[in-house]
């Protein structure tokens, strides 16, 4: 079984094939793309599977499973920047998620996009992120890490922007790349510092990796700015990628406009795995984040390093700020949006409280039904003529029976309804982990306190969508114009229709799934972290919480309970039309409604400066650059004129007036030839006479 | 007064008759007459010379005056076949009319 | 080896070709065409055989040929190459038939034109191998001059301005260097590189100032700033730097687009290539004591010229001062490299790291952005003339293959891994970020707004609703795809496997960081 590791790659290798194959496809081949997308997707999983089960059998006394294979890239110097594949429970469990959850979402698009003709593209599209994201999965190597996870944003661009045409697609398409962006500056710069430190990206390399005790005893004691630890720093510096990637604050304004995508792609990348790679990057590094020069850390506590510090707060911040919004979103997309960023919150909170472990359970879980959720969302969408508004639905309960069944499932997890859904159990660990945590008690404060927010809209959002009042269709002009434009005959096929066999399978296979994931981290049988910790062979079934875990439940539950109940009461009884917060709160619900107005004020300060240093630099160029170049050429051309002026009026004139004077002799002397020859003689005649005087004279003295 | 200050004196006289006539008329003709007194009066100098001078025996005043004579008819023929061409070119022998070559 | 001047021919092919064009008597644009790309091709075949032959284990001069030229004044026919210049023979052997192949719809004299480009990669091959400086000036001149008349009689309305801009710019600069460099002959009585490098390490060239031209009343540190900066000027022109570069964004524009496929593709790796082969070699002391402001207006060129691109309207002009910013990084990893440090192995990597980031960044640059103003070149052809970032909209949709190729080599150029751009830039903060922490992580600046404005590109030019004017666009014609098909392959292949390329380099990139020190 340990043989996978050498095969590791064919599991990111399989659909990217299938992605350059599908590219020199032309557009009609929809059925073989479709195909060969869903067939690499299913080959990945199953690969996937062997590979887990390969994580599963540690060797006594070792630890978890870590299995590498390092190679040579390029050279570099008198060494090669090696890359190298590694498998470990980590890797192992985001493997099967994502390919098993990645093969479902395929098989649904199947249906959704249905009527698309660009599909041929988009199953390359789908190919190309499932295979970015699970070759950011089994990288060894940082480098290669932020490759593929470059990769997935280029793929995530590309998906959100499908619907090209659309102003606000293509819009939201840069925007999520460039918000990403600016975080993997921050995610860059850790690169390349860890690298100077280190010499090496390899995580694990026999004892020579990055994340291997010697490498972190030279980070942790060693200072940088500020007397922060170089560990500190670069773990930061790391973490802006992740809250890039991840939606955190303040970086989650293009989550929500990533929804302009297709909703297959809003559940596959904004909800169950490429927003995840930010909270598995935390994980992956997390003996960089966690590491401290004296180990703080109790036994199955993460340690309280300033990086987690910062880890905890953002998280908490993130799940709590972006609750809230979701309470008064109208787009059934956008509240799913707004939960998945602050579940991220979550998962960042969990990891920051309590480790990977309980980070990485509660993204395992909320992959399952987020996923369920958008895809049910999408089948809603779908069904009811892409109508995104959950005001204009409602009453879908009867006619869309399975979908209701699976969003119902989706919906009590997410709300972390107890016991029987996973939601639950996984919420459960990170605020068990946050109440423990013992520098502040605030963030389990923010988090109990998002846990009755989630129940609050998801409850709100049931009600509307498939419990309240039928709206009329004819009330709704835009839906009508809709309808009128698909041509179909007005009545029974205008009505929402339960979506086809295609979609609604793999919403159930995701509602089965999310049920029977509660098994794996109860208190009573925490397999997920004896797997993750490498302990598998110390399992015990038995209670193995203490006093405070019944604690948590105990305030968890009550805290969905009430969420469920207000929201249940306040619509239920409301006016249909109306929203019972804005009538309550008004103001708060409309500043809620703008999401807080973090979009506008990144327009207004960071968007504005840009424009302005931009108008500014174009300026300088044209005008201060450009004019000192023309000062000199000006200057050149002064000098020219001088040296002309001086040639002309100097030198110039003195010949000339020589010249003239020789002409004027010329013409005397010319005049003198008058061709009257005896005046020739006469001249003669005298200068013979002077001659003779003048010897004579002469000869006498 | 001896008798080659007596020679001198005429050569003088005829020098300048000749002069004066090369200098005053206007007839090419007789311009060319006065030209030719003059080179007679020079012509009579330098028998005059010879024959009062330190050597009378080597005839070199004979000689120079005869090679004189000769250049002197040549002279004449061309300077008259000039005349002639000037005279059928301008139908003139007036010496101011021809001013041809003036500056 | 030797016996054949493999260099020599090289270099007389573009010659021959040229000779051939303007002698013979077809007419028409086709044949000249043809003609043109047949030579160049000839030369990639011969550069073939060249970089085949090439030992990429070691760091010496490679397919020497020395004749005498004239010994008094120590002028030598002296042509040679190591990595260094085998990688930008390469790219100059790459990109002429490239240009070549885009070019067309020259209705004026095709032949003189034809024939302009393949003088002017004769000049490109001249400058990357001639080792002599009196021979290699000729060849650094003589580029300059094909360049000046591609621009002048076949360029954009402005193009008298542009052309006379971009000559007396370049020519300014090349005078201050040859003024340096004679004074540095006079001082040492070589116009040997090689040579050179090695007396300014040995100390001797300063003391060849001192004795030599104690004249001029400077002393020999102060005469060799005066050297260093006219040397350096000649350069910072060509690179550009800023503030240096005002020639360029009008020049790029007015060019024809071929030509500027040539320009920022190849004759803008003239100016790093001197940079690398003469100044950092001949004045390592005077870059040095410079390196702080010099570090400054790098990060400015990178920088400002990035949010200068964001400003434009002129898909040229964007594209141009995209390229001022790529070349930017060259220098900034170039200077980072300079930087003194403890002689460790430690530090030897990161500069040998900078260094060859920097040759990547330059072959890599040479290859995209000179497919991004071929794609440009094609568009403004169908366009008739138009290449406003707001005269297009919506173009994937007609023309699926033609986005798809620009916006992979859009990509490309805002350095997506997996495709040509990232390693080197990579390398380059690798080297830059520990050896110069502040100039760097200010840089890095430069690549976020590299990708805005590059994205921005995309959107307006691609995505949105179709623009009415542009229903019949046409995609790429079979030949056209010919022509790019293996650029953008060549771009995911060298993003892949830079191994192809750093084979080539590496090991004069550490020799070169050995001989510089600390």
């Amino acid at each position: 079984m340990k043989g996978i590791i050498n095969s590791l790659w064919l599991i990111p290798a399989l659909p990217l094939l299938a992605a350059g194959i599908i590219a020199l496809m032309k557009r009609p081949q929809r059925k073989p793309a479709a195909a060969l997308a869903i067939g690499s997707m299913a080959l990945a999983f199953l690969v996937s599977c062997v590979a887990f089960v390969a994580t599963l059998q540690p060797e006594a006394g070792k630890g978890a499973v870590q299995l590498t294979h390092n190679f040579a890239w390029f050279d570099l110097g008198g060494s090669a920047l090696r890359l190298g594949w590694l498998l470990d429970p980590l890797t192992a469990g985001m493997l099967v998620m994502v390919t098993f959850v990645g093969s479902l979402i395929f098989i649904f698009s199947v249906g959704y996009m249905d009527h698309d003709e660009n599909l041929t593209r988009f199953f390359g599209f789908l190919a190309l992120f499932a295979a970015a994201m699970l070759g950011l999965l089994i990288a060894n190597n940082l480098l290669f890490l932020f490759m593929c996870w470059e990769l997935v944003g280029v793929a995530s661009y590309l998906l959100i922007g499908f619907w090209f045409h659309k102003p606000s697609a293509a819009a939201a398409a840069k925007k999520a790349f460039i918000t990403t962006r600016i975080g993997d500056l921050g995610f860059f710069l850790g690169i390349v510092w860890l690298y100077h430190e280190t010499g090496t990206l390899l995580f694990y390399d026999n004892g020579a990796g990055c994340l291997e005790q010697g490498a972190l005893t030279k980070l942790v004691t060693q200072t940088t700015v500020g007397g922060m630890a170089v560990s500190t720093a670069i773990s930061l510096l790391l973490f802006c990628g992740a809250v890039g990637k991840s939606g955190q604050l303040p970086l989650h304004v293009w989550l929500p406009d990533a929804m302009e995508g297709p909703t297959p792609v809003s559940a596959l990348i904004h909800a169950a795995t490429m927003v995840a790679a930010g909270v598995f990057l935390v994980a992956r590094v997390f003996p960089l984040m966690g590491a401290a020069t004296a180990d703080l850390g109790l036994e199955g506590h993460s340690p309280h390093t300033t990086a987690l510090t910062v880890v905890t707060w953002v998280g908490a911040c993130t799940a709590v700020f972006a609750a809230l919004i979701a309470v008064a979103q109208n787009d059934i997309k956008r509240i799913l949006a707004f939960s998945t960023v602050s579940q991220l919150g979550y998962m960042m909170l969990g990891l920051g409280v309590g480790g990977p472990a309980v980070g990485m359970f509660h993204l395992l879980t909320h992959a399952f039904f987020k996923a369920l959720l958008f895809l049910g969302a999408g089948s809603v969408i779908h069904g009811s003529h892409h109508e995104q508004d959950i005001r204009r639905m409602g009453g879908l309960r009867k006619l869309m029976p399975i979908t209701f069944a699976a969003y119902a499932v989706g919906m009590m997890a997410l709300a972390g309804f107890p016991l029987v859904f996973s939601g639950f159990w996984s919420k459960d660990e990170v605020l068990h982990a946050a109440m423990i945590w013992s520098p502040s008690k605030l963030p389990f404060l923010l988090g109990l306190f998002g846990a009755v927010l989630t129940a609050f809209y998801m409850t709100r959002q049931m009600w509307f969508v498939f419990f309240a009042p039928r709206a009329e269709s004819a009330s709704s002009p835009g839906r009508a114009a809709h309808s009128a434009s698909h041509h179909e005959p007005q009545g029974a096929s205008s009505s929402p229709h339960e979506s086809p066999r295609v979609m609604t399978l793999p919403l159930v296979i995701l509602a089965v799934a999310t049920v029977l994931l509660s098994l794996f981290a109860t208190p009573v049988w925490p397999w997920f972290h004896a797997y993750l910790g490498g302990q598998l062979d110390h399992l015990q079934v038995g209670w193995s919480a203490d006093s405070a875990a019944g604690l948590t439940m105990l305030l968890s539950v009550l805290a969905v309970a009430l969420g469920v109940s207000a929201s249940w009461r306040l619509y239920s009884r409301g006016k249909a039309g109306t929203d019972a917060v804005e009538r309550l709160f008004p103001r708060l619900f409309r500043a809620l409604q703008g999401r807080l107005y973090v979009d506008e004020f990144y327009a207004a300060t960071v968007f504005r400066l840009n424009a302005a240093v931009a108008v500014l630099s174009d300026w300088a160029d044209r005008f201060v650059w450009s004019s000192v170049v023309e000062l000199a050429a000006w200057l050149a051309k002064g000098l020219a004129w001088l040296s002309r002026t001086l040639d002309e009026s100097g030198i110039n004139s003195g010949f000339d007036a020589g010249c003239v004077e020789t002409r004027g002799a010329g013409g005397f002397a010319s005049r003198l030839q008058n061709g009257q020859t005896q005046r020739y003689l006469r001249i003669l005649g005298a200068g013979v006479v002077v001659l003779v005087v003048a010897i004579v004279w002469m000869g006498n003295n | 007064m001896t008798p080659l200050a007596a020679y001198l004196l005429v050569s003088a006289l005829l020098f300048a008759i000749g002069f004066a006539g090369a200098l005053t008329r206007r007839n090419s003709i007789l311009v060319l007459v006065g030209v030719e007194l003059m080179l007679n009066a020079a012509n009579l100098n330098f028998l005059a010379f010879w024959r009062y001078g330190p050597n009378p025996e080597a005839l070199t005043g004979v000689m120079f005056v005869l090679f004189a004579i000769a250049v002197a008819a040549a002279e004449a023929a061309v300077g008259l076949a000039l005349i002639i061409a000037i005279y059928r070119h301008y139908c003139s022998s007036n010496v101011e009319d021809v001013a041809t070559m003036k500056g | 080896m030797t016996t054949l001047p493999i260099i020599t021919l090289l270099t007389l092919t573009p010659i021959l070709g040229a000779l051939v064009l303007a002698l013979g008597g077809h007419r028409g644009e086709r044949p000249a065409r043809n003609i043109a790309l047949g030579f160049g091709l000839l030369a990639l075949l011969e550069t073939w055989l060249l970089v085949a032959g090439f030992d990429g284990k070691s760091a010496a001069l490679q397919f020497v040929e020395r004749h005498a030229w004239i010994p008094s004044l120590g002028v030598e026919y002296f042509v040679a190459v190591d990595g260094l210049s085998i990688l930008l023979v390469l790219l100059s052997a790459l990109l002429v038939p490239f240009a070549v192949a885009v070019s067309g719809g020259i209705g004026d004299r095709p032949r003189t034109f034809y024939a302009l480009m393949l003088l002017l990669q004769a000049g490109l091959f001249g400058t990357f191998t001639a080792l002599n400086f009196f021979h290699w000036f000729i060849f650094w001149e003589l580029s300059l001059v094909p360049a000046y008349f591609l621009i002048k009689l076949w360029g954009g309305p402005a193009r008298r301005t542009a052309a006379t801009q971009f000559f007396i710019y370049t020519f300014v600069g090349s005078v201050a260097m040859l003024l340096a460099m004679q004074a540095v002959f006079l001082a040492t009585g070589t116009f040997d590189l090689p040579k050179l490098a090695e007396l300014a390490r040995s100390g001797e060239l300063a003391r060849g100032l001192e004795t030599k031209l104690h004249w001029t009343g400077l002393s020999a540190s102060a005469l060799g700033t005066v050297l260093f900066v006219g040397v350096f000027l000649g350069f910072a022109v060509k690179v550009p730097l800023m503030p240096f570069h005002t020639w360029l964004p009008a020049t790029y524009a007015e060019a024809p687009s071929s030509v500027t496929m040539l320009l920022t593709g190849a004759m803008s790796k003239m100016g790093v290539y001197g940079f690398l082969r003469i100044l950092a070699p001949i004045f390592p002391g005077q870059l040095r004591d410079l390196l702080g402001p010099l570090m400054a207006l790098a990060v400015l060129t990178i920088v400002a010229s990035a949010f200068a691109a964001f400003a434009q309207k002129d898909l040229k002009r964007m594209l141009a001062y995209s390229s001022i910013n790529h070349l930017g990084l060259c220098l900034l990893g170039l200077f980072a490299a300079m930087q003194p440090t403890a002689n460790t192995a430690g530090w030897q990597t990161e500069k040998v790291a900078a260094l060859n980031g920097v040759l990547l960044q330059m072959f890599n640059h040479g290859l995209t952005a000179a497919a991004l103003f071929g794609f440009v070149a094609l568009l403004e052809r169908r366009a008739g003339g138009l290449r406003g970032l707001d005269d297009f909209g919506g173009l994937r949709k007609v023309a699926p293959v033609f986005a798809g190729l620009m916006g992979i080599s859009l990509f490309a150029s805002l350095g997506l891994p997996g495709l040509n751009g990232f390693i080197g830039e990579f390398l380059i903060f690798k080297g830059a970020f520990p050896l110069a922490p502040y100039a760097a992580a200010l840089s890095t600046l430069g690549l976020l707004l590299t990708a805005i404005f590059l994205l921005t590109l995309i959107q307006r030019v691609f995505a949105g609703p179709l623009n009415e004017r542009w229903k019949t666009f046409p995609d790429l014609t079979r030949g056209e795809l010919l022509v790019f098909a293996p650029a953008v392959a060549l771009m995911f292949l060298l993003g892949v496997a830079p191994q192809l390329v750093v084979r080539l380099i590496n090991p004069t990139v550490i020799e070169a960081v050995n001989r510089l020190g600390n």
